[in-house]
């Protein structure tokens, strides 16, 4: 049996985040699987929890400039009604879990629950997004790719709380999302991708590719994304065999229980390649 | 942590002196002998347990009861004293919708949840609004096709 906290006000969250150990709590969607117990017993929970559901500080969106603030206790179905939100991101979000689930499930959770099958990942990976984690001695700022350290490990410290999540906006003009999964609904990937590029009429400005649940954590190498930085349209063709090739040894995938280690490569590079082949279109 | 937790169960208030972290679903069930809600695999997966919350559908066997002090907690006990419930059990059962019936509750909440905001769904809006509730009876046709029918029949009441 454990104390539990359920705070209005980020202050008071911080608070008792200073003074004691807690597991926070946000939607509770993969905490109260992880931590199960057998029908009608306590789930198992070994420290005391502070909830963050009631926090409504942690459930606005602003946007300021070129980028969103998102708050990181928002709910998966608040982010699908929201306009600023961008589309392949949606796109994201419609395909994890169900109604239910995405009612309760938040932005933050998906991302401290570090999963290398996170969903939402490999979309803040490609936009480098940054993550603001708050205590009461101030605030840290850092990328969500030095955030997620492995499966389950983040960087966010005893007394800290994930509060905002900001995403550059309007970088992109080609967005491509995949998801390959068992089921439609409560399925969790097999492996996933995002591919976000700005191409105007002659050439590839920038470009970010991301594979998910195809490692540790999610994959991306923006070494090679140099190499396809500037490259002209006309071009492009005749060079994706060679950027596959490069990709090829960093898509270093498990065989487990939802799919094996070379379906996942062999899909993650075919997408790849589709994406590739999307961009002069 | 024991403490006493209030909150609005099908249109009354309810206290339950309980530890916080006891899935709803067991208070539910165990403490307020509300047998509607199922539980099926009780990871949130086959939609048995669904209530709504706040008017939202979720999973009551991911909800800590202490997180929904003072929120309101509809389940198939409250809904079925409504109108729009009789409009839902004769779709079922022209549709041939319920065969065990083990699902049938967390259905019906499902499909009041999208009924609301969306009294006239698609084939594909309904699959996608039940897609968190499993059914291994009816193949979801019939399922899907009594929704549409509610949907007609109880034209104004969503």
């Amino acid at each position: 049996m454990v104390n539990t906290y359920h705070p209005k006000e980020l202050e008071e969250a911080l608070a008792i985040r200073a003074r004691e150990k807690t597991i926070l709590l946000a939607g509770g969607t993969d905490l109260m699987v992880k931590r199960k117990n057998w029908s009608g017993l306590l789930p198992e929970f070994q420290l005391p929890v502070l909830f963050l559901n009631e926090i409504e500080e942690l459930k606005k969106i602003n946007r300021k400039e070129q980028f969103l603030k998102v708050g990181a206790a928002i709910t998966l179905s608040d982010l699908l009604r929201e306009e600023l939100i961008p589309e392949v991101l949606k796109e994201a979000i419609r395909e994890m879990a169900s109604p239910a689930i995405r009612n309760l499930a938040t932005l933050g959770g998906n991302i401290c629950n570090a999963s290398p099958a996170g969903d939402t990942l490999p979309f803040l990976y490609a936009t480098d997004a940054t993550l603001v984690l708050k205590s009461l001695t101030g605030e840290r700022k850092m990328s969500v790719d030095a955030f997620i350290h492995g499966p389950g490990k983040t960087a966010i410290r005893e007394d800290e709380i994930l509060t905002e999540v900001i995403i550059p906006i309007n970088t992109f003009n080609k967005a491509y999302f995949k998801k390959v999964g068992t089921r439609k609904a409560n399925a969790i990937s097999k492996l996933s991708f995002v591919g976000l590029a700005r191409v105007s009429e002659a050439k590839v400005e920038d470009i970010g590719i991301c594979f998910g649940a195809v490692g540790p954590t999610i994959v991306r190498r923006k070494e090679i994304e140099a190499k396809i930085i500037g490259t002209g349209l006309s071009e492009l063709a005749g060079l994706i065999p060679e950027i596959v090739r490069l990709y090829e040894p960093c898509i270093k995938p498990i065989d487990d229980q939802r799919s094996k280690a070379f379906y996942r490569k062999t899909v993650s590079l075919r997408i790849l390649e589709f994406f590739l082949n999307t961009l002069n279109q | 942590m024991e403490k006493e937790i209030t909150f609005i169960l099908n249109n009354q208030s309810v206290s339950v002196q309980t530890d916080t972290m006891r899935r709803l679903l067991d208070v539910l069930r165990d403490d307020l002998g509300i047998t509607g809600t199922k539980e099926g695999c009780g990871e949130g997966e086959c939609g048995a347990c669904s209530v709504l919350l706040n008017g939202k559908l979720v999973n009551s066997c991911l909800i800590p009861v202490g997180s929904i002090e003072g929120d309101e907690v509809l389940t198939i006990e409250g809904f079925k004293l409504t109108k729009r419930f009789t409009v839902l059990e004769a779709a079922f059962a022209e549709a041939g919708a319920v065969q065990c019936g083990f699902c049938t509750p967390g259905m019906l909440m499902a499909a009041e949840a999208l009924l609301t905001h969306n009294p006239k769904p698609e084939e594909a809006e309904i699959r996608d609004a039940i897609s968190g509730n499993l059914c291994r009876c009816t193949g979801y046709n019939m399922i899907v096709e009594a929704i549409q029918i509610a949907g007609q029949r109880g034209d104004g009441l969503w």
